[in-house]
């Protein structure tokens, strides 16, 4: 079977010219994203999360390791996240008290309880938050990189598609007009086998993502979406590509999507032992953990400390806002305009 | 003083705002040396550059999708649909990103959509559209719609002026047929959100916007001339977000409305006109409130079959005698 095929690209004998510090902070990231979300999955069951849980367990490699490549901080490289990248957001500055706020539809929530899950942005911090319409937001990275390359700024943007997202008109329209303006932007295909329910045989008749650059003239790669340091060197090299003005990057990135599409989803349509093999012998973390370990770059004494860490800053955060107030519901009305600032409260109300 | 068409007057709006403001540019499909399908934007990439002035792939997601990205980094886009027919292409863009995007994710998207609109040019069903009833629903959006060559430049500067996403339809029935006398070096803006009153009168109210406002005072001339009738025309000039107040004023000032739109009846901007003023004019009615509009069918090519379903002059004049007679 395809998916099972035993990944090809092999991490490098020296860590991606990586420091120990910054091994440890990808596996910090890894963690942070798992716990993160192990978290919102009780508060899920609590009834505390008000809508879907979408889980990104055996991607947070990908997203991880993706966001590590760029450039962090003010006016530096910014990304779009899908659903189940909560992982790069977390790489580029979002804090979990954010994201859990933003889950349970907080009052002090990040969008102040207008949206949904992972759906916001912190453009200072680099990340621009999706919509629901699958491929939109390569239309707007595209637009967002025109104007890196109009100003002159060495700016890299990174936009996330999914298999079945490919297979939309704005991903077309998105990715042939960045590819003619030579936008410096990288695309990462995300291919996880599952479009909610659909695999990619139903969803298009080319076997590899990777095949569908060649439509549009960028240069491609595959990577290993599970193998964290093959997907950081692999977005670095084109991340630079792009910087150094050669266009858009088209990196394909193959994966597992484990969990269902949305915490309700009870998965009927996967073959549990294909689930059960990604689970057990190609998990993101459990891969790298081995890599850090058999190489002697860290001990397993500061990865345990990591998780414990991490267990205590989830803690907290959950915590710190669990108890928080929804927002009231007039605040519904402003902001919709710069100007006018709110919408019309309607007469019935004031009756 | 110069008299200039409301397509030069449009042009030079787009002109003064780049020359005014470096953070605008222009991306469309053969906006660049060829100067657009319309020549709107003729001689602009000569004088701004390939960069400021953006050829694109035939992509209107993509367009639109582009501009809402370059707006969110401190740019000014303004987008050109080659026709505005094409709009449509973009209408996840326009109203699932663009306008939600000041609301749900606190993201200024400063962006203008424009395009020639409506029919009366014998052009099908595919190069006549009006699309503002589609974009009307759309919290978030801004729609105008200038009538007069003044307003052209007035409502361009404005609106590549506003924080919002504003939605610019211009008529092309209108390019090159309207003239007005515009003085040179004096900077028009026309503020968004206020209607014109076009006309004075008082026996009955006529609200419009775009081409039928000419065919409205049309109308009105011929309504004073030959049975004595005093009507009062209002050019909406923004329909989103709509002057209510001046739609009030005239309807208490004359007591009966006709609404006038070259767009289809069902859904159209006339219907929440009238709602509108139920709500908020019920005593001051002494007629029920009629419509003149495009009969409900796509717009089609012939001249017999294109006039027979557009709304004409001579439908508003009897509209109005009706009108005036009840």
């Amino acid at each position: 079977m395809a998916s099972r095929t035993r990944p090809t690209t092999q991490s490098p004998p020296l860590p991606a010219g990586l420091t120990r510090e910054q091994l440890l902070g990808i596996y910090r990231y890894l963690r942070l994203t798992r716990t993160l979300e192990e978290r919102l999955t009780a508060l899920y069951r609590q009834s505390k999360v008000i809508g879907g849980l979408f889980r990104s367990l055996g991607q947070e490699g990908e997203s991880v390791g993706s966001a590590y490549a760029l450039e962090r901080g003010k006016n530096g490289d910014i990304l779009s996240p899908l659903i189940r990248n909560l992982g790069s957001m977390l790489v580029m500055g979002a804090r979990p008290v954010e994201i859990l706020r933003q889950y349970m539809a907080k009052a002090d929530g990040p969008t102040r309880g207008r949206e949904l899950n992972v759906h916001f942005n912190d453009l200072e911090l680099g990340y621009l938050g999706q919509i629901s319409h699958l491929g939109d937001m390569i239309p707007v990275m595209a637009g967002i990189t025109l104007t890196f390359k109009l100003r002159g700024e060495p700016r890299v943007g990174l936009v996330y598609i999914g298999d079945g997202g490919t297979s939309t008109g704005t991903f077309h329209e998105g990715l042939n007009f960045a590819a003619v303006q030579r936008c410096p932007l990288v695309v990462i295909a995300e291919y996880n086998r599952w479009a909610y329910s659909t695999p990619p045989e139903k969803q298009f008749a080319v076997k590899d993502l990777v095949d569908k650059a060649k439509g549009y003239g960028v240069a491609a790669a595959t990577v290993d979406g599970n193998d964290v340091l093959a997907v950081y060197q692999a977005t670095k090299l084109a991340v630079e590509r792009a910087r150094g003005g050669a266009g858009v990057q088209f990196l394909e990135v193959k994966t597992y999507r484990r969990k269902g599409h949305a915490e309700h989803d009870d998965q009927h349509y996967e073959p549990p032992d294909e689930l059960d093999w990604w689970a057990k012998q190609n998990d993101p973390i459990d891969r790298y953990v081995k890599q850090l370990i058999q190489h002697d770059w860290v001990d397993e004494r500061e990865l345990s400390d990591v998780d414990e860490h991490v267990r205590v800053e989830i803690d907290e955060a959950t915590d710190a806002c669990v108890d928080e107030p929804l927002p009231q519901g007039e605040t519904a009305l402003p902001g919709v305009y710069a100007n006018p600032r709110a919408a019309e409260r309607l007469w019935f109300r004031n009756l | 003083m110069p008299e200039v068409t409301y397509l030069e007057a449009l042009r030079q709006g787009l002109w003064e705002e780049m020359e005014r403001d470096d953070r605008v540019f222009i991306l469309g499909e053969d906006v660049g040396l060829y100067g657009g399908a319309f020549k709107v934007t003729e001689g602009f990439s000569q004088r701004f550059g390939a960069q400021r002035v953006i050829d694109t792939p035939i992509s209107e997601a993509a367009i639109v999708g582009a501009a809402a990205g370059a707006a969110h980094m401190g740019m000014r886009p303004v987008a050109e649909m080659q026709f505005i027919d094409f709009v449509s292409c973009a209408y996840d863009m326009l109203t699932n990103y663009v306008a939600t995007a000041r609301y749900r994710a606190g993201l200024a998207t400063p962006l203008v959509v424009r395009g020639p609109c409506g029919g009366y040019v014998r052009g099908g069903p595919f190069h006549s559209q009006n699309p503002e009833a589609a974009f009307f629903h759309t919290p978030g959006l801004k729609i105008v719609y200038p009538a007069t060559a003044r307003d052209a430049k007035g409502l361009i500067k404005a609106s590549i002026r506003d924080d919002d996403p504003v939605l610019y339809l211009e008529h092309k029935w209108l390019y090159r047929r309207i003239k007005e006398q515009l003085p040179e070096g004096e900077e028009i803006v026309t503020p968004i959100g206020e209607a014109r009153l076009a006309r004075e009168g008082t026996d009955l109210s006529i609200v419009t916007y775009g081409a039928t406002v000419w065919k409205s005072l049309e109308a009105a001339e011929q309504l004073e001339q030959e049975d004595g009738v005093a009507a009062e025309v209002l050019d909406l000039r923004t329909l989103l977000p709509m002057d209510d107040a001046a739609i009030m004023r005239t309807v208490k000032k004359t007591n009966k409305v006709l609404l006038v739109h070259e767009d289809t009846r069902t859904g159209g901007v006339a219907g929440e006109i009238a709602a509108r003023i139920n709500e908020q004019a019920f005593e001051w009615l002494d007629a029920p409130i009629k419509r003149v509009t495009a009969h409900d069918v796509p717009l089609p090519y012939a001249p017999t079959l294109e006039d027979f379903v557009l709304p004409q002059t001579e439908d508003i004049v009897k509209a109005a005698r009706w009108l005036a007679a009840y």
